[in-house]
């Protein structure tokens, strides 16, 4: 029973920066912009979340400053492709190099520092409750925010007028604009949100999940966030079913060999990566739905005319 | 255009002439990882500081940290011998290769690889029986546990790991026989994130015991946070873990690199290959923290057994995996074997990768 | 106070030639902001970090080394990129041409004759255009996006070598260690001029697929189609272009590519596979294509732009102290300014107030 519950812990520790993170993305892709910078986004929440906590011996000014430096750093990406209209994938791309190099260089007088964890949860007698207490009322607050989020952007996108007006300027930009819809600033807002998200994403790795800074502690999950919004067919509850999906298969693994199945672990640790790529085949295979799913401008510059 | 240039050049000579020191012998460290990465590359950085202080101005020593293996630490060794450098340590198994091509084209500077095996006539290896460390461990590791199990996460199959998972089951089984130790091969060194999950999947499959074979400090962490002990590796990591880290290997390099560089100043250097272990202080044990008096006494009987020389961990009778014989009562493994070890002893609840 | 942009009826032909020298000016300029916030000169630093590593010989032929690979794939990624194909898994298909140009040596070491080397890189290109064939297949034939299929099967080639190296093809008498067995003398891609340095045939490689490529680009029909593919698939397909036989086209070109950097990497600096053998060349590579500005003949220079970063990265480290993080910084900050000034190319700038009708630019 114990395990269970435990295993049950870690997946959702090891699925919840994937969940911010996809989330912020997202919304980001809505507006019609492909923004590739995630995981750059993500490694510099990681960093100033880590370096802030280290030096105010605050955790959670750590977590505040992580959002807003990553969303200042995603204003990099936007200036790039939304002031300045330049190819939007290799602007994305920019952006993860750079935050990897940047963030390495911040985050170096830090390295092998042990670091403070953000409390989790704990309300007596609630979070004892034997299987579910911890699952429901003991983890650690980042996890209840990313399930907040979930809702919080359902609700955004499908229930609000300005997500109405999100999801037009993804769809059609010039008529948009032609309505009088202020496109460009709309998607800065959306940039800035999905930066934040990949930011919080980050300070959960450095200050939950593993509670220090290493360099390039992200390892891949930004571009894995990316393959979850397509994966989800941007629908929030779907990405919400992904992110654990993904979570479960990368703890699974590890159980496989701790219980020794004879598998190469190479093989084992392969198999998210060859899920995703089984998954996106999968939802992408039907040509019609996806184009139905995608929002239409998506990638697509956007210039004013004058 | 011209007067820049001028300003340029003029300003340059001035670093360079500042950056001409007193020292007259220059020791060169080339590294695989971060020189602060809180285990293998900082454990050796801090015997360069030794060494350094040790000579007071006398020897100069460098460092470049973070070289990939493969072709990238080939310039960055020829670079250093090229620079003027008397003796160049590279800590990594992968600059293996590498060092001996550079050290075949540069006769006269010295080289010293640490964790290989090959050697050439100014070509020397170095390395450290971390296992003695790990028989220790294991011992206090079946004292320790509630659940007779506990968990090691290894980065790669190597002789060198094989080794300390070998020794840490036969320590463990020379207190408790029925001693269980489940294994989660990571394939990295330093990977924190990989490091901290698999320390839970062991946590959460019943282990309650952690010992790693990898550099950073997550496992510590984890096991901290889920309340049961763990050892540290390569450095001390007692700040990860104050009431969790019970003892660990401490690599301490220092006092070998004073040994050679020494050798190499007054000319009594000679190619070698070294393998030495706690009585040469190469290895060192954290205090033992965290465990009852009976433990510690027996703790540190074992290391100063192993330092007299009355305990090899790798003492006969004891048999393979599969129950096949290995080494008759008595018998002691020859460094040959244990070099090449391939194989693990039995009692390991893991199947070697091949 | 707004930026308006103003499309300029043709691309700038004189902005075209000089954004790259910008950008590198910038990155540059910022460079020095960065050291001096680090309390270093720097004009001594810049002098160390991209004078010094050219003076000598011996770092010359390092940085022919280093070049090599970056130009190879940062070519047939230009080909990808011209024609809309976002093959961002360069990495992988270099380590898949590097395993697969390998088997020779590892599994018959003992067929070491004149023929042993020209099968090798023929076995890397075919095994790197295989691999890059995988995401292509899966674009055209299920529309799944190949930015994120090329992407995560980098991480399957990877792990694909860790375990060949680390298993069935681990060096026999290597005590267990992650290595292949050395390959034999046959296997060896030759040093050009050894007594001076160790460049050897995998930068004559880089610049005849540099030419070759131009050539195809500038003089013949498919190098058309790669060009108004790219600006327009519409009009591509107007004018009868099979937009799936381009995605398999330049997938395969800079798969092979690549392919070849893998194999003669392997073949010529390492001499045996390792668990890792790329400092990420096929990611670098991506800002090498851009700096050249999708030419050929551009990314040649900008292939020994970015060899240089890596080089004088370490150089400083070495004299200076300098972080070696500083390197990625600065790969980052030029790809940053080469897409800035890029827009300097097809539009003209203008600070405004309000907006009227709108239009967009390109047809993806």
């Amino acid at each position: 029973m114990e395990i269970a519950e435990n295993i049950l812990l870690t997946i959702a520790t090891a699925s919840t920066p994937l969940l911010i993170a996809a989330l912020g993305e997202l919304v980001v892709e809505r507006s019609g912009v492909l923004n590739l910078g995630v995981e750059g986004m993500m490694v510099m929440g990681a960093v100033c979340g880590f370096v802030l906590t280290a030096t105010t011996g605050s955790p959670w000014l750590g977590l505040i400053g992580a959002v807003f430096a990553a969303a200042l750093f995603s204003l990099l990406f936007g200036f790039l492709t939304l002031s300045i209209a330049t190819n939007q994938v290799a602007s994305g791309l920019s952006l993860t190099l750079l935050g990897l190099g940047l963030s390495g260089l911040i985050g170096e007088k830090f390295v092998g520092i042990a670091g403070q964890k953000l409390p989790s949860l704990y309300i007596p007698g609630l979070s004892d409750i034997p299987l579910i207490g911890r699952l429901v009322f003991g983890q650690d607050p980042i996890f209840y925010i990313s399930l907040a989020l979930v809702v919080g952007v359902m609700w955004f996108l499908f229930r609000t007028r300005a997500g109405l007006t999100l999801r037009a300027i993804g769809d059609n930009h010039e008529s948009a604009h032609a309505l009088g819809i202020g496109v460009i600033r709309a998607r800065y807002l959306a940039v800035l949100f999905g930066g934040a998200c990949a930011g919080l994403a980050g300070a959960h790795l450095s200050l939950v999940y593993t509670p220090q800074w290493v360099e390039n502690m992200t390892s891949g999950r930004g571009w894995i966030a990316l393959a979850l919004v397509v994966f989800a067919s941007w629908r929030p509850w779907r990405v919400l079913a992904g992110a654990y999906l993904f979570g479960g298969v990368t703890i699974g693994q590890l159980h496989a060999q701790a219980l020794g199945v004879g598998i190469p672990s190479q093989l084992l640790s392969a198999l998210p990566y060859l899920a995703t790529i089984a998954v996106l085949v999968i939802i992408s295979r039907n040509r019609r739905l996806t184009l139905l799913n995608t929002p239409a401008s998506l990638g697509r510059p956007f210039v004013p005319n004058r | 255009m011209k007067r820049s240039l001028s300003v340029l050049i003029a300003s340059v000579a001035l670093a360079l002439a500042g950056n001409v020191t007193a020292a007259d012998f220059k020791a060169c460290f080339v590294y695989v990882g971060s020189k602060t990465d809180g285990g293998w590359t900082q454990a050796h950085d801090i015997g360069r500081l030794e060494a350094e202080k040790h000579f007071g101005g006398k020897v100069e020593t460098v460092f470049v940290e973070n070289i990939a293996e493969g072709p990238d630490a080939d310039r960055a060794i020829e670079r250093f011998a090229r620079s003027g450098c008397d003796i160049i340590f590279t800590t990594s198994f992968g600059f293996m290769d590498p060092t001996l091509k550079v050290a075949k084209k540069f006769r006269k500077v010295k080289f010293e690889h640490a964790t290989g095996y090959k050697t050439a006539d100014n070509l020397t290896s170095y390395n450290s029986r971390f296992y003695e460390g790990r028989y220790i461990q294991g011992q206090i590791a079946a004292k320790m546990s509630k659940q007779g199990v506990a968990g090691y996460i290894a980065s790669f199959p190597i002789p060198e790991v094989v080794q300390g998972i070998n020794a840490f089951v036969l320590g463990a089984q020379t207190v408790n026989p029925d001693f269980k130790l489940k294994v989660v091969w990571v394939n990295t060194w330093f990977d924190a994130g990989k490091e901290a999950d698999a320390a839970k999947a062991l946590i959460d499959q019943g282990v309650d015991i952690l010992t790693q074979h990898t550099d950073s400090t997550a496992p510590m962490q984890v096991a901290a946070e889920r309340g049961i002990h763990a050892f540290g590796q390569a450095s001390d990591m007692i700040a990860a873990g104050p009431k969790t880290q019970l003892t660990a290997i401490i690599d301490t390099w220092g006092a070998y690199y004073i040994k050679r560089i020494e050798a190499a100043m007054n000319g009594t250097w000679k190619s070698q290959s070294t393998w030495d272990g706690l009585v040469d202080g190469i290895l060192t044990m954290a205090p033992y923290t965290n465990m009852p008096d009976d433990v510690k006494a027996m703790a540190m009987n074992t290391e100063a057994k192993i330092r007299s020389g009355d305990l090899a961990p790798f003492t006969g009778p004891i048999n393979k995996q599969d129950g096949t014989p290995w080494l008759k009562a008595g018998e002691r493994a020859d460094d040959g074997t244990l070099l090449g070890l391939n194989f693990y002893v039995q009692g390991v609840d893991d199947k070697l990768p091949q | 106070m707004q930026l308006a942009l103003v499309r300029r009826q043709y691309p700038s032909r004189v902005l075209s030639v000089f954004t790259p020298f910008i950008a590198f000016g910038l990155t540059l300029l910022a460079g020095s902001i960065m050291f001096a916030a680090q309390g270093l000169d720097p004009l001594v630093t810049l002098y160390t970090y991209f004078v010094e590593p050219l003076i000598e010989t011996w770092s010359l032929h390092e940085l022919a080394i280093k070049a090599a690979p970056l130009i190879l794939i940062g070519v047939g990624l230009s080909v990808c990129f011209l024609s809309n194909n976002w093959n961002i898994g360069a990495e992988g298909q270099f380590v898949v041409g590097a395993i697969t140009g390998s088997a020779l040596p590892v599994l018959w070491p003992d067929f070491a004759n004149f023929a042993t080397l020209p099968l090798m890189l023929l076995f890397g290109v075919l095994g790197g255009c295989a691999y890059a064939c995988i995401p292509a297949l899966l674009k055209t034939r299920f529309n799944t996006n190949e930015i994120l299929t090329s992407l995560m099967l980098v991480y399957v080639a990877q792990l694909l070598l860790d375990w060949l190296v680390r298993g069935p093809w681990r060096n026999p008498e290597g005590f267990n260690f992650p290595e292949t067995r050395i390959f034999n003398d046959a296997a060896i891609l030759p040093e050009l001029f050894s007594e001076y340095g160790r460049a050897n045939w995998g930068i004559v490689f880089a610049l005849v697929a540099a030419i070759g490529v131009w050539l195809m680009l500038r003089k013949t029909l498919k190098g058309f189609e790669v060009q108004v593919v790219g600006a327009s698939p519409r009009a591509g397909r107007f004018a009868g272009f099979s937009s799936s036989r381009m995605v398999f086209f330049a997938f395969g070109l800079s798969g092979a590519l690549a392919g070849l950097a893998g194999i003669a990497e392997v073949a010529g600096a390492s001499g045996q596979l390792r668990p890792v053998i790329s400092p990420g060349y096929g990611f670098t590579a991506i800002i090498v294509a851009f700096l050249g500005r999708l030419n050929p003949l551009g990314i040649v220079a900008a292939g020994l732009v970015l060899a240089l970063t890596y080089l004088g990265g370490e150089a400083a480290q070495i004299a200076l102290g300098l972080s070696d993080k500083v390197v990625r910084v600065f790969q980052g900050m030029l790809l940053f300014f080469v897409l800035a000034t890029d827009t300097l190319i097809h539009y003209q700038v203008r600070v405004t107030g309000g907006t009227t009708a709108g239009d967009s630019r390109g047809d993806r």
